[in-house]
């Protein structure tokens, strides 16, 4: 696209299709954008910050709020209690007697859930007051992993879901019971998907306000919908749907489905809104939005295939395992059921067995990210066609190839019920093949493997699904629980076309933008359908609930927007035009028929001199109404409204159009892993899309673009991991590793367009695939590689030291071995101290000298002879931090060994921990100290300073001994700086 | 000696863009929230607050810095350069701005305003940067829109017009 | 993420700066660059009473050869180091270990002695200047006392830094045509490593330091071995760090890089 074009030559072509400047960009680059931290408040804004559970499992014995209230700026302070006496739980995804508040009540369910709101007059006065909050926990058993969550003996999340289920279907389509019985071969496949998420740059915003006059909120966040939501907010609030505005800023930076979950921060903000009766802005920070904000599902999953000798699979049967975190939030479970129409992906596939079991755990609850519920299930059934290919011996392309929907069959009804629209896999397939360079590729990998490298070539073929169908979700109930709840389908989309009195066009939208360019691309709709340019176009995207046109479908998620709402504004468009016909065609003294829309004027077609200025004719309705024909009406503003017809409920045998299109993704490259680091490189990536009808270009290949760059880290880097304990280990940009510029290449793009019949302009979604089809594409590089049948992502190099290399060269026989795989804090290690073993005896059960042996100890109280109390200040370097500690004395064996067990807890965290101290006489020298102890540390900074644990509880545990030793030096007789010295020497023996 | 306690304001003085600046501010205040909330120059964004992601960074002194991991009390006698500063009179985009826009090298822009500083820096000390120059610089910011190969492009023709490659005219949007 | 409230002194010498420090202790915290210190301050793992900014202070901003020796004052930023004309030749361990150190927009502001004040045990400047057998140089109200580099590292973030003291500068042998060689594997580039190696040809073949693994950098000698003696030397100090498993990596996986990369920057500075 030139410049010259953009700037408004005459439209001979359309407009669409062409990648003309963006229109929102102007801003952007200059500092000029108006994300919500850049809008500023009104005077009297408050600022709320929130105190999170370091725990991922407690009970709330008790909240200290006192020395907050009275901090210096603070307004308020709100805890569950408060909140709950303010609004009303949040809707819960499946039909069971469970309660989802946005703030813990008496229990917490995961590290990082929201404990206190403090509101103050600033970020920096409400922080403070957050550290003067305090909490008193008993914990619980925390339940980490999806699989034993179920067991009998777990511990339960929620009591309205026994063993934690919330929710158990199965499926059955076709005859996969005969076919399974009856098959040549069984092939299957165990995995587990791993946590993580899309994270945009620009974290959670809300600013809220409430008029009790009119008992009315009024909210501002970069919410990104579904507008469904939007009911769930009110009923929280406990306020008509119309008392509720709700409004977006003008750009929001990023969302790729994260920014649904503001939601249950929207209800927190606007509680504390209506507690303090002064509007309250909360900015979400970045160690809030990696613990807490929300996260894709992960998930267990069993797939098995019924296959024939040479490849043909014949039936599939799925058994899921969803892990949706603490709380079932709306609109979960919606990541398991989003691609139950094509669970057979670009197969055809006639039978299909599903079961389907939701669980909760104790982890950030789940909610929209980009690709929802595509990498789960395509990294199952790509990893099986692998497998297939591997067992029997055949190329993967061949596998693909065999059991590919053919071409002629569309629109094609899978076997559990999607409508796939459009397209022509084989030749889709073919192209990228002789495009992309396969037999280059494979000739590459060849001759690395030749000169002892690691090289593998991985493929996929996936659908990607886009335009939800609003009911697809239903599938969760049975046909019979439907019928009693009313239908539930379609996807309304809205557009507006207005038109001013000087005759200039403008255009609003529900659709929500995260910087997708949607304003540039309706612009480009509308003015071909007016003959105008895009420049003389103005679009807004923001929503404001109170006043725009909107349904529950509206908002920017499913790949909606160029399929659904683009084809919706052109609808309106067109209704215009369609009614500016008539009115030009009276002045012009034609057909409206005869009527055409080009550079800028109306005119006549048989005689193109006949003609008006645009401006003209679009302006008469506000200025002579009564110069237009009866049935025109106005043309001052056209809303259209537009559902698709295939979008209909589920039916009673669960067969669900779960959306409306269907684009096709066949991806394939290769992967060489250095011998060494064991990472893998990205060689060569191609990825060949038919996402229909192509609105923009360099848009599509920015989103196929931005995609790849996730799913790249979604392969390779990023994880939201958790301990045994629960404790959350990626709560920084250090430890939740976005691929920079250096980790992604660039993929070679290829294109096919097949039209969706379905859609107003032809085209699909194309935003999400990536995500759906890159992480297994390079895992199956990885197993091909390595020649491995099990790949856990993300592919940790570390992790793969084992299977490539087997044994370890082993220790020398001096040393003893380690504690593999442990994420306990461990050691042992001993000192000499200058003293019997009595004196060492009397002073670790003395209050007092524990005092000056207890690095930072404040004060020690003794409850009994075996019991204290502590207040303890532990410092490594810069970081430096209040506990009250708990030690308790137990297997006294005196004058010989002992074993404390403590607690602490404080700001920064928990800790609990067991230590065996032996004392043994050393002749001449004193006493040999030994200890020997393991500890637990959780909470913040296990999820921000991980790394370092270890090492900092060394010495800290270091620190102890020194002052141990320095105090016996000091009472016992014959002590002396030397001995000391010495056990500095042990301690950092490591070197 | 100058002690500045913590919960007085303390006058801070630099040159913003060109403009001096004259404020007070609390020792504590981070230089992000000091230049959008107080002086409101809110091209600058925040995104981690640790030093990670790139977005608040800014040109103190000719370098590029993380304006999250300065605090405002630090740049006094400093002279500062934000995107907003990029910018020419009446809202001209600069050879960098446009290659930007030429290359779709942003989407939601959230990341952009600091990316920009760090290429701007790097390409007037040496517009013969190349392209391994402008990934090293580049490894310092996380963008999660665009897969960063049109950044790398945009950048990369803005070297070529600032060396006179190619025709400046001719690529200014 | 706002620091909680500290009183700031923009010291306007050097004894000023030491008198804060021997006033309040480990309630204070030097400030230079503020690179490692900002996140903790923004964490609020970090609280001091008062911050002490030493970078005005022209007597800390110098690099300049001293006897043989290259001393690095206190104020000098990593990205100032890197444009010091001769630092290849010089001190070139440390030209191949700065541009591993954080990013380009860090290094602008960070500092060689911050970073080895905040004792990282991943970081790459402590790991040079062990590698070095470089010193440090403390000072406080009372005195001035010289660390070397092994005795200065004594934990995860904790040194033999006094609190009232702070590390004026540090002091590093020349490298002078000495070979060097450096090489460090991360999850991404730029960040922690998760094992660091440097090595420096010695008279009797070469020092090998280590980072990354153990809760200090750990350096050793490695006389002129072949073969299996050299092997079974890399295993043992391989095993002797007494590597932990964590998020990012296990143990057993830096022990493999301490070896094989052991064996290769050994190799490129005996040749």
């Amino acid at each position: 696209m030139d410049a010259n074009a953009a700037a408004g030559a005459p439209a001979a072509r359309s407009w669409i299709g062409q990648s003309i400047p963006r229109v929102e960009d102007k801003a952007l680059l200059s500092g000029r954008g108006r994300f919500i931290d850049d809008l500023g408040v009104r005077p009297g804004t408050l600022h709320a910050a929130i105190l999170r559970s370091p725990h991922a499992h407690a009970n709330i014995v008790s909240t200290d709020v006192d020395a907050a209230k009275l901090a210096r700026g603070v307004i308020a302070v709100l805890t569950g209690q408060d909140i709950k006496a303010l609004t009303a739980s949040l809707v819960v995804g499946v039909k069971a007697p469970v309660e989802c508040w946005p703030i813990a009540v008496g229990r917490v369910r995961y590290a990082g859930e929201p404990v206190a709101v403090v509101v103050a007059e600033s970020r920096y006065l409400a922080e403070d007051a957050i550290d003067l909050i305090e909490v008193e926990y008993e914990a619980l058993p925390p339940v980490i992993d999806p699989i034993r969550a179920m067991d009998a003996d777990s511990a339960l999340l929620h009591d309205g879901f026994p063993n934690n289920i919330a929710s158990d279907r199965s499926f059955k389509y076709g005859e996969p019971d005969q076919i399974f019985a009856e098959a040549e071969r069984i092939i299957g496949i165990s995995i587990r998907y791993p946590r993580n998420s899309c994270t945009p740059i620009e974290t959670y915003g809300v600013v809220a306000e409430y008029d009790p006059g009119e008992q009315a909120f009024d909210v501002l966040a970069n919410f990104q919908g579904p507008f469904s939501i939007h009911a769930v907010l009110s009923r929280a609030l406990k306020v008509p749907g119309n008392r509720l505005r709700l409004r977006t800023p003008p750009d929001s930076g990023g969302s790729f489905g994260v920014k649904q979950g503001v939601f249950p921060y929207i209800v927190l903000i606007a509680a504390a809104a209506r507690a303090t009766g002064r509007p309250v802005k909360w900015i979400e920070d970045r160690l809030e939005h990696l613990t807490a904000s929300v996260s894709a599902t992960n998930r267990a999953t069993t797939l098995r295939a019924a296959v024939t000798d040479d490849g043909r699979i014949l039936a599939l049967d799925w058994d899921q395992v969803e892990d949706c975190g603490a709380h079932l939030r709306a609109p979960e479970p919606a990541t398991l059921y989003r691609m139950h129409g094509n669970l057979t992906g670009a197969y055809d596939i006639a039978h299909v067995a599903v079961r389907n079991r939701v669980v909760v755990t104790n982890k950030t609850p789940t909610g929209l990210n980009r690709g929802f519920g595509g990498p789960q299930v395509y990294f199952a059934l790509e990893r099986l066609v692998h497998r297939i290919a591997v067992e029997l011996k055949r190329d993967p392309v061949d596998v693909i190839s065999c059991n590919l929907v053919p071409a002629g069959a569309f629109p094609y009804r899978t076997a559990t019920g999607a409508l796939l629209d459009s397209g022509d896999y084989p030749t889709a397939v073919a192209r990228a093949v002789s495009e992309g360079g396969l037999a280059e590729l494979k000739a590459r990998r060849e001759k690395v493997r030749a000169e002892g490298g690691i090289y593998g070539i991985g493929y996929t073929a996936v659908v990607e699904p886009s335009v939800s169908n609003m009911g697809y979700i239903t599938t969760v109930m049975t046909p019979a629980e439907r019928r009693k709840a009313g239908p539930k389908s379609g996807a309304q989309a809205t557009a507006t076309v207005s038109i001013d009195p000087v005759g200039s066009v403008s255009v609003q939208v529900a659709s929500i933008p995260q910087g997708q360019g949607h304003r540039t691309v309706l612009a480009q709709v509308v003015a071909d359908v007016l003959g105008l340019t895009p420049t003389d176009i103005r679009v807004n995207a923001e929503i404001d609930t109170a006043k725009d046109a909107w349904s529950i479908a509206s908002g920017n998620y499913a790949s909606r927007f160029a399929p659904a709402v683009a084809g919706t504004t052109k609808i309106a468009a067109e209704r215009l035009a369609g009614k500016l016909a008539r009115v030009a065609a009276a002045g012009l003294n034609t057909e409206s028929d005869d009527i055409v829309f080009a550079g800028g004027f109306v005119l006549s077609k048989r005689n193109p001199d006949n003609k008006a200025p645009f401006s003209r004719i679009a302006a008469l309705s506000h200025w002579s109404p009564g110069a237009l024909a009866d049935d025109v009406g106005q043309t001052i503003r056209e809303t259209a409204f537009w559902t698709p017809s295939e979008l209909s409920p589920p039916d009673d045998h669960d067969h669900i159009n779960s959306s409306l299109c269907y684009g096709f993704i066949f991806d394939f490259c290769g992967i060489e892993v250095d011998r060494v680091t064991l990472q893998p490189r990205i060689d060569c990536y191609v990825t060949m899309h038919d996402c229909g009808t192509i609105l923009h270009p360099a848009m599509v290949d920015g989103q196929v673009r931005g995609g790849f760059a996730q799913a790249v880290g979604a392969a390779l880097y990023e994880e939201y991991a958790y301990a045994p304990d629960g404790s959350f280990l990626a709560g920084t940009f250090a430890d939740y590793l976005l691929p920079t510029v250096a980790e992604v290449p660039e993929p070679l793009i290829l294109h096919m367009q097949s039209a969706s019949p379905f859609t107003p302009l032809g085209s699909k979604g194309v935003g999400e695939g990536n995500c759906m089809s890159t992480p297994v594409c390079i895992a199956n590089a990885v197993a091909d590689a390595l020649g491995i049948a099990d790949v856990e992502l993300p592919l940790v190099p570390a992790r793969l030291a084992e299977v490539l290399r087997g044994a370890e060269a082993a220790a020398p026989s001096s040393r003893s071995a380690t504690r593999p795989g442990e994420r306990k804090l461990s050691g042992e290690g001993s000192a000499m101290v200058a003293a019997t073993p009595q004196q060492v005896w009397s002073m670790l059960l003395d209050a007092t000298t524990l005092s000056a042996v207890i690095p930072g100890c404040n004060a020690v109280k003794k409850i009994s002879d075996t019991d204290f109390k502590a207040d303890v200040t532990v410092r490594v370097g810069p970081v430096k931090s209040n506990y009250r500690a708990r030690v308790t004395l137990i297997d006294l064996d005196h004058p010989n060994g002992v074993t404390l067990i403590g607690t602490a807890d404080g700001a920064l965290g928990f800790g609990a921990g067991k230590g065996r101290i032996t004392l043994a006489p050393v002749a001449g020298e004193g006493t040999s100290v030994h200890y020997r102890y393991e500890a637990e540390i959780g909470g913040k900074i296990a999820s921000i300073g991980g790394r370092l644990l270890d090492g900092a509880a060394r010495v800290i545990i270091g620190q102890f001994f020194i002052a141990l030793a320095r105090q016996t030096a000091r009472s016992a007789t014959g002590g002396d700086r030397s001995i000391w010295t010495k056990l500095r020497g042990w301690l950092g023996g490591r070197r | 000696m100058t002690r500045m306690s913590a919960e007085q304001r303390h006058r801070v003085r630099f040159i913003l863009n060109g403009e001096p600046v004259d404020r007070m501010c609390e020792p504590r205040v981070l230089l992000t929230d000091f230049i959008r909330h107080e002086i409101g120059a809110t091209g600058t964004h925040v995104g981690c607050e640790h030093g990670v992601c790139g977005a608040c960074t800014v040109e103190i002194d000719g370098w590029p810095a993380r304006a999250c991991l300065t605090l405002a009390l630090q740049i006094d006698g400093c002279k500062v350069r934000t995107v907003e500063g990029l910018t020419g009179k009446q809202g001209r985009l600069g050879v960098l701005q446009s290659a930007f826009r030429r290359n779709h090298a942003l989407q939601c822009g959230f990341c952009t305003a600091g990316i920009l500083i760090s290429l701007d820096i790097l390409l007037a000390r040496d517009p013969r940067a190349d392209e391994a120059e402008i990934r090293e610089v580049l490894t310092g910011h996380l963008c999660r829109c665009t897969g960063y190969a049109p950044i790398v492009k945009a950048a990369l023709e803005a070297a070529a017009a600032l060396r006179g490659d190619t025709n400046r005219e001719a690529i200014d949007a | 993420m706002k620091p909680a409230a500290f009183d700031y002194v923009r010291a306007e010498s050097l004894d000023e700066a030491l008198e804060v420090l021997r006033h309040e202790g480990s309630d204070a915290r030097v400030i230079a660059g503020g690179q490692s210190l900002m996140p903790m301050l923004n964490m609020r793992l970090s609280k001091p009473r008062v911050l002490v900014d030493i970078m005005r202070l022209e007597e800390l901003r110098k690099v300049e050869p001293r006897q043989g020796r290259i001393v690095i004052g206190a104020a000098v930023r990593q990205a100032e180091l890197l444009e010091w004309p001769s630092l290849a030749r010089e001190l070139t361990l440390l030209s191949l270990a700065l541009p591993w150190t954080g990013h380009v927009q860090t290094r602008s502001r960070g500092t060689i002695c911050g970073s080895v004040a905040h004792a990282d045990p991943s970081a790459e400047l402590p790991l040079t200047l062990l590698a070095l057998d470089g010193e440090i140089i403390l000072r406080s109200a009372r005195r001035q006392r010289r660390v070397a580099a092994r005795d200065f590292f004594r934990g995860v973030m904790a040194t033999d830094r006094n609190d009232d003291e702070l590390i004026e500068m540090v002091e590093l042998p020349t490298t002078n045509g000495k070979r060097c060689a450096f090489r460090e594997v991360a999850r991404r580039h730029g960040d922690f490593a998760i094992v660091a190696c440097a090595a420096v040809e010695t008279d009797r073949g070469a020092r090998l330091a280590i980072g990354g693994v153990a809760d200090t950098p750990v350096a050793r000698e490695f006389d002129r071995l072949g073969g299996s003696a050299l092997d079974d030397a890399l295993n043992a100090l391989a095993w002797d760090l007494d590597a932990r498993d964590d998020f990012h990596a296990t143990a057993r996986y830096r022990r493999d890089l301490v070896r094989m990369i052991g064996r290769d920057l050994i190799a490129e500075v005996t040749r």
